[in-house]
């Protein structure tokens, strides 16, 4: 019996070695595919639709309507990216995401792109393998409290129990600025958005905080937002746009390009209503140019050339984006009105 | 097989036999197959590691635990040791783990107690007391753990706000914040005592096997208790006095928005808790059921028959045998409870799972951080395991 064992002993480690070496020569072998330049692109095309990150449920930004189609600013850049490349603004898959779960789902190749009300942020741009390909909504964060409460200004939420969905920039802007303004707080932390407003809802806290965007999204799905006050404190800055992974610069250029082009459009005049007409007999060089009537601009983001024509007879410009979907829940464009009206930051590079 | 009863036989060594290269031969099979299959999993487990390296390092995403350092930036609502946004991750992360085990500890210690008390209820001979026990065991058995988290986080947040809290005892006050209990400001001389406990409860164990020792000599029964309270509740409160008896109590108040000071017990916490327990003990119930009703009905008769009263013959008797029964699928159990917790995230309890959660989303570093939750739940599972398959060892039946 000794023996015996003793001799297996030496068999398996006899095996356990060979397959070391059987594996060792596997390993000359080329690890994956190499993600080319527009792998993205090609395995969109190849699959025959979008498939696109939203939040899983934000009035105004992305959120299923009562036939369970989704609508918002957010999906509308998803409807946008999908009419560049099959003209067809359906062909799109959303993937909802929450805030805890987004990135992941962007890196591993779960979404092509993410239309998430994600802030720029340079460690994010650096270190989480992803794009930012644009700025589409500039935002702020701040507290929405209950008008009972009788509180005026964010300082006196000192002793407050604050709401914070976890994983954001939120989370950490305000630890920060509870730190810089002395204010001691207890957070509670629920991964769901919804969750977390019902508890913010139930009592369980005195303030809920997120960009202000999402605090009006959330004071205007309320039976009575009257109920509700945000604060007028913006503590930080927080621009918010459409990313994808690193490493693909055709797929960043055109989600880029898209919501430059729908910029432009705004600029020009250009609206899903007078498209059509515009491409026909508008003789501005730069409309034409948008509306690929002269150029090779869409060959160059390997699309075709009059894709800004699909996609603005399709969603609209960008102002008609913003009045669709976030002038129904109460934002003002503020920041985000063009650059020609004061204090207006949306601005487009020239599209030539 | 102990070398005192083996067959001198046995131990002969077979005759030995030259391995020929044939697949006719067993041995020259074996080692085939042991090889091919050895050989694919190097293979797979190489390739994905080589896949994963790869794509990481085109897609420049940062490898590696350098941001254990890093400060975290993350609140973190409760926490057992010291905690601010401002430590590192690796801090975080720790007040995550001793989030974790906060819950699992005191869960295993209430299911266990609720379970057994509910198995036993079951078996009573009084009908509605087991009925209740019945009707318990298979409601909780058959809801899923998530919704009835949910349900105690929600019947917990729709208590009153803090303005109107319930204050039934003065200075205990409950409300959708929690529970407030008054505390005592905890100092140095505090921990002394709870230290000097610990040392009292484990010299009165071994106080109490050395008695039983004597008494299995000579038959003679010894009071164990007067020694087990003076070193139990005598000692601690000697050290408490020696290190200056300090005593300042930190009766819970409201100031602005919430209660400031008192011992806090958050809706989250409770909510898992009673969450975990309620259900692990409904499991618990039916293996202390299946514990007691495995010991024939003959040791009952024959221990009294032997004049022992019920109390001794549970305790002497019964318990011995059927914790046999019990012990090994009790470890299921708690492993079970141990990992449930991870639902935590869903009502907002910073365990483990939720801290690295978000720090694997702030750091973008997926890999590290489900490394490290699989890491934090392997050893506490080990360690739960190791420490009941130790306790089954020494309760199992000694053959002689």
């Amino acid at each position: 019996m000794v023996s015996f064992r003793k001799s297996r002993g030496s068999v398996i480690r006899a095996a356990v070695l060979s397959a070391l070496v059987i594996g060792s020569t596997f390993a000359a072998a080329p690890a994956s595919a190499q993600p080319q330049a527009t792998a993205t692109l090609d395995a969109i095309r190849a699959r025959g639709s979008l498939v696109c990150g939203v939040n899983t449920g934000l009035a105004g930004f992305a959120q299923p309507d009562s036939q369970g189609v989704w609508r918002g600013f957010d999906v509308d850049y998803c409807r946008a990216v999908a009419v560049a490349l099959f003209n067809d603004p359906n062909r799109v898959r959303y993937v909802p995401t929450t805030a805890q779960n987004r990135f992941t789902a962007l890196q591993s190749g779960e979404v092509d792109m993410l239309a998430r009300n994600t802030t720029w942020t340079l460690s994010r741009d650096t270190s989480l393998g992803l794009d930012f390909a644009a700025t589409s909504f500039y935002d702020g964060q701040g507290f929405m409290v209950k008008r009972s409460a009788n509180v005026e200004h964010a300082p006196q939420l000192d002793g407050a129990t604050i709401c914070v969905q976890p994983g954001t920039t939120t989370e950490q802007n305000l630890a920060d600025w509870a730190r810089a303004n002395n204010i001691r707080f207890t957070p509670v932390v629920i991964e769901r958005i919804e969750d977390n407003i019902s508890a913010y809802l139930a009592g369980r806290c005195d303030a809920y905080t997120t960009d202000v965007s999402g605090l009006a999204a959330t004071r205007a799905a309320q039976a009575s937002p009257n109920d509700h006050v945000i604060l007028p404190e913006v503590i930080s800055k927080e621009p918010l746009g459409p990313a994808v992974r690193h490493g693909d610069q055709r797929f960043t250029d055109l989600v880029r390009w898209i919501h430059f082009g729908l910029v432009t459009a705004e600029e020009l005049g250009i609206t899903s209503g007078n498209a059509a007409q515009a491409a026909a007999n508008d003789q501005r060089p730069d409309a034409r140019r948008l509306l690929g009537r002269t150029g090779e601009l869409g060959a160059m983001l390997s699309v075709d050339n009059a894709f800004m024509l699909n996609v603005i007879r399709a969603v609209g410009n960008y102002g008609e984006i913003f009045n669709r979907n976030l002038t129904p829940i109460g934002l003002q464009r503020g920041p985000n009105a063009l650059w020609t009206t004061p204090g207006g930051l949306q601005y487009a590079p020239p599209f030539r | 097989m102990s070398d005192a009863t083996a067959d001198p036989r046995y131990r002969r060594t077979p005759p030995k036999r030259p391995i020929r290269f044939s697949w006719s031969d067993e041995r020259v099979r074996a080692i085939v197959w042991q090889l091919l299959v050895v050989g694919i999993i190097v293979a797979v487990v190489w390739w994905l590691v080589r896949n994963t390296q790869h794509n990481l390092e085109v897609r420049r995403i940062a490898t590696g635990f350098g941001f254990l350092n890093r400060e975290a930036g993350l609140p973190i609502a409760e926490h057992i040791i010291d905690y601010s946004p401002t430590n590192t991750y690796l801090r975080a992360l720790i007040v995550g783990v001793l989030n974790t085990l906060k819950v699992a500890v005191i869960g295993i210690v209430l299911a266990t107690i609720l379970g057994t008390l509910i198995g036993i209820a079951r078996l009573s001979k009084n009908w509605l007391v087991s009925k209740i026990a019945g009707v318990y065991v298979e409601v909780i058995r058959d809801l899923p753990l998530l919704l009835q988290l949910l349900f105690w986080y929600t019947v917990l947040q729709g208590l009153p706000n803090p303005r109107n809290a319930m204050n039934p005892v003065a200075g205990v006050f409950l409300s959708n914040r929690g529970l407030l209990l008054p505390w005592v400001e905890w100092q140095a001389a505090h921990t002394g005592a709870l230290l000097a406990m610990i040392v009292g409860v484990v010299l009165t164990w071994m106080y109490s096997d050395v008695m039983r020792a004597r008494r299995m000599q000579d038959g003679q029964p010894r009071r164990v208790w007067p020694i087990a309270v003076l070193l139990i509740l005598g000692l601690p409160v000697a050290v408490w006095a020696l290190m200056g008896a300090p005593f300042t109590p930190d009766v819970p108040a409201l100031r602005g928005f919430n209660f400031r000071g008192g011992f806090v017990v958050s809706p989250e916490y409770f909510a898992l808790l009673v969450g975990l327990v309620t259900y692990t003990s409904g499991f618990i119930a039916e293996i202390v059921r299946a514990g007691i009703l495995s010991v024939g009905h003959g040791q009952w008769e024959a221990a009294q028959a032997l004049g022992l009263k019920p109390g001794t013959v549970l305790k002497q008797i019964v318990l011995p045998q059927a914790l046999r029964v019990i012990v090994p699928p009790m470890t299921s159990q708690y492993l079970n409870l141990t990992k449930n917790s991870s639902l935590a995230v869903a009502i907002g309890y910073q365990d483990i799972v939720s801290i690295a959660n978000t720090t694997l989303n702030q750091t973008g570093q997926a890999i590290e951080g489900i490394a490290i939750i699989m890491a934090v739940y392997l050893s506490i599972s080990l360690s739960i395991s190791l420490f009941m398959n130790w306790y089954n060892a020494k309760i199992a039946l000694v053959e002689r």
